[in-house]
């Protein structure tokens, strides 16, 4: 994927903009991918901190946010400082977190009655200055409450990640509701790395931007987080005789096209 | 009969009435006591345990009969009931009462009112009577005759007197002073005469812990809720001063209004760590304040320390290299008065195969041991609060299915790991003795991975009824 090339009238036309937009004194510094195509593609080259992400999964994951939390995870795990992780549905397996480099030591869970709760807690969290990053699983996120929690995350510098995990496959079309967030993720499962032997590979996931304030949408491919939460990029000269599965690669546009 | 440690031996410590009449004394070692029978019943002393309930029981003292009462451990209660004993009909009577009473709750005890501290403590260990009174004056010629343990000495100086053949009282109060102290010390004459009374010796009573309380009345009912979140704000103050004095922090707090109509409606709130933080205790009461109910006014606010703790002053250590964790306890806090403490927990791993037995909640501020689950094998982001059944087909005893069913959808595998065997926990029950479970990581052909198992090995019956439940999504 072509990185674009930082043009100084585009960076100068953004510096105007932000300042436009009051947000100079706020600039906390970002959080990179380490992967240059996605960082390339993101404002300052990372996730904004004290800024709020939204992230949903694709497919069936809509439902069970399992890629979409392991690819959040990945992300308060190079946080410094205390996460909280607010959710109403407690599934999630602590070991798991840990294997991404999101420590139980580090990670306070809110067990919250309802999406309401979540988004009181939610905020409340973002306002506080010493977490690293707040995390919470909510189905719906109007734009007057994600305005309210980006305008919280930019008085403190926490990195705010709303997993969006909703109830029922038809509810996720909510997610095309206009939003406050800064950036707006899809994270969809794609067949494993093939191995050479018997066994399940790396994971590798279809990553959708698909809005990022002062930045373009894009697609990416990366291989799942590794044990320090970092996404790799798919080497994507794999040799078709690789991928011995025939429907293995019909899958994979299916599910890019979707 | 107690059994503990003395020195390097183990002796015992204390004997009960039975254990006495086979002849058995504080002091023979355990090994000894069980050779000569073999069926002693044995516990371990817990002297920590001995001295808080001795505390808790000079508190109930300080409440039912005299307000100076300390500990006197390891085995006794000191009153000073000067001024006292009228209210509770007389000595004897008194004294009679109180033995009662401990003997109800399963204490046999023994009790002496003397002059002296020393005489007392003398005379209720070594007196011939369960109840001692010695008339005032009286007291040299009540503990003459009592052997010199009861003078709360040291064991080695007992010995040493003992070798010179003095084993009472009287005798030893009747020798020359200065040869004494030459020879043990000022401690033979300071005890005997505190126990004669020649020498003050003071009770430190101890202090039964009033919560600390502020409370402001209104001559005007008061019922809006700028006005009392304004009167909160110049309550906390004095209260956190008053806790400063005592070193203490809140660790619960109750604001209780007195309404006008004699209703009481009350905010409790709790913190995780003992705070003194007047900011953030007001914050976290004026959070609470559209609970109240004002009806027609309130008169009265109360606001008490109900649970108070020691602040503990640590040293922070100055790393120059790390950088110091932000306190987020302010926010726990608020967010626990919100949601419930319960609701607020961190996980921590527990030493068992079994992956819903791996985990467990602690509280948000526990602290930490720096434990970590082995990650060395695949575990799912998401485990379901209890195994589905699936439907398989798959080729026993070691292969993962070839495609399974879930909530409806039917799934071809195209890869899997596995299988990692789960023996049960036998010390948990006779139901886990032999049940294995064989767990597997499932890709699908769209590339969604599952933690799949088989309860059973594959093979033996016994193990389990081989039947595949789905456990966990991985991504």
């Amino acid at each position: 994927m072509p990185v674009p090339e930082p043009h100084p009238a585009l960076e100068a036309l953004r510096a105007q903009i932000s300042r436009l937009e009051g947000q100079s004194r706020h600039r906390r510094g970002v959080i990179p991918f380490g992967v240059p195509e996605i960082d390339g593609r993101l404002p300052d080259g990372g996730l904004a901190l004290g800024a709020l992400h939204e992230v949903a999964g694709g497919g069936n994951d809509a439902l069970n946010a399992a890629a979409s939390g392991l690819f959040s995870a990945g992300i308060a795990a190079r946080t410094r400082g205390k996460v909280l992780w607010i959710a109403t549905r407690q599934d999630l397996y602590a070991p798991a977190l840990q294997q991404v480099g999101l420590s139980a030591r580090r990670t306070i869970y809110v067990a919250a009655s309802s999406d309401v709760d979540v988004l009181t807690c939610f905020e409340e969290a973002l306002r506080h200055q010493g977490l690293g990053a707040v995390v919470a699983e909510v189905a719906r996120l109007s734009m007057t409450a994600s305005r309210r929690l980006q305008m919280a995350a930019e008085t403190s510098g926490a990195l705010g990640i709303a997993i969006r995990r909703w109830r029922r496959q038809t509810d996720a079309v909510d997610f095309g509701q206009p939003t406050a967030s800064v950036t707006r993720w899809r994270v969809s499962v794609l067949p494993s790395v093939p191995l050479p032997v018997p066994g399940v590979g790396r994971s590798r996931w279809l990553l959708e931007l698909i809005r990022a304030r002062a930045g373009e949408c894009a697609d990416f491919e990366v291989e799942a987080c590794d044990a320090k939460g970092r996404l790799a990029p798919c080497r994507l000269a794999l040799p078709a005789a690789l991928a011995d599965r025939p429907d293995q690669e019909a899958a994979g546009h299916r599910r890019a096209r979707a | 009969m107690l059994a503990g440690r003395e020195g390097r031996r183990r002796v015992i410590l204390s004997v009960d009435l039975a254990a006495r009449r086979l002849g058995l004394r504080p002091g023979t070692p355990v090994a000894k006591a069980q050779a000569l029978y073999s069926d002693l019943l044995i516990m371990d002393a817990d002297p920590d345990g001995d001295r808080a309930g001795l505390e808790r029981l000079a508190l109930w003292f300080q409440h039912r009969i005299a307000p100076i009462v300390a500990p006197d451990p390891p085995d006794g209660i000191v009153l000073d009931t000067t001024g006292a004993d009228h209210l509770h009909g007389g000595e004897a009577v008194m004294l009679e009462n109180m033995v009662t009473r401990l003997k109800e709750a399963g204490i046999t005890a023994r009790a002496t009112i003397a002059d002296t501290l020393g005489a007392a403590h003398a005379l209720a260990r070594y007196g011939r009577e369960r109840i001692t009174i010695v008339p005032p004056g009286e007291t040299a010629a009540a503990i003459a005759d009592l052997p010199i343990e009861a003078l709360r000495l040291p064991a080695d100086l007992i010995d040493d007197l003992h070798g010179l053949g003095v084993s009472r009282i009287g005798p030893l109060a009747g020798m020359p002073r200065a040869p004494l102290a030459l020879r043990f010390g000022p401690d033979v004459a300071r005890r005997l005469d505190q126990a004669f009374g020649r020498q003050a010796e003071t009770i430190v009573p101890v202090r039964l812990q009033v919560p600390v309380q502020v409370s402001r009345n209104f001559a005007e009912p008061i019922s809006a809720a700028e006005t009392i979140a304004r009167y909160i704000t110049k309550l906390v103050p004095p209260l956190c001063a008053r806790l400063e004095e005592r070193e203490q922090g809140v660790r619960r707090l109750d604001l209780l209004l007195h309404r006008v109509d004699s209703h009481t409606e009350a905010i409790r709130v709790a913190t995780a760590m003992p705070v003194r933080d007047v900011r953030r205790l007001t914050r976290l009461l004026c959070d609470r304040i559209e609970t109240i109910d004002p009806g027609f006014g309130i008169e009265r606010m109360v606001l008490t320390a109900s649970l108070a703790e020691p602040i503990l002053h640590r040293q922070g250590v100055s790393a120059l290299i790390e950088e110091e964790e932000a306190d987020v306890s302010d926010l726990i806090d608020t967010l626990a008065n919100r949601v419930g403490t319960q609701a607020l927990y961190r996980f921590a791993p527990v030493e068992s195969d079994v992956p819903e037995r791996a985990v467990c909640r602690v509280p948000a501020l526990a602290p930490e041991d720096g434990r970590e689950w082995p990650d060395h094998w695949p575990r799912p982001t998401r485990l379901l609060p209890r195994p589905e059944p699936i439907q398989t087909m798959a080729v026993l005893p070691d292969h993962p299915p070839v495609f399974f069913i879930w909530r409806g959808i039917r799934r071809r595998i195209r890869c899997a790991d596995g299988p990692e065997r789960v023996f049960g926990e036998w010390w948990k029950g006779d139901a886990e003795l032999t049940t294995v479970r064989d767990y597997f990581r499932v890709e699908d052909t769209s590339g969604e991975t599952f933690w799949v198992y088989r309860i059973g090995d594959g093979e033996h019956g016994e193990t389990g009824s081989q039947g595949w439940f789905l456990h966990g999504l991985f991504e």
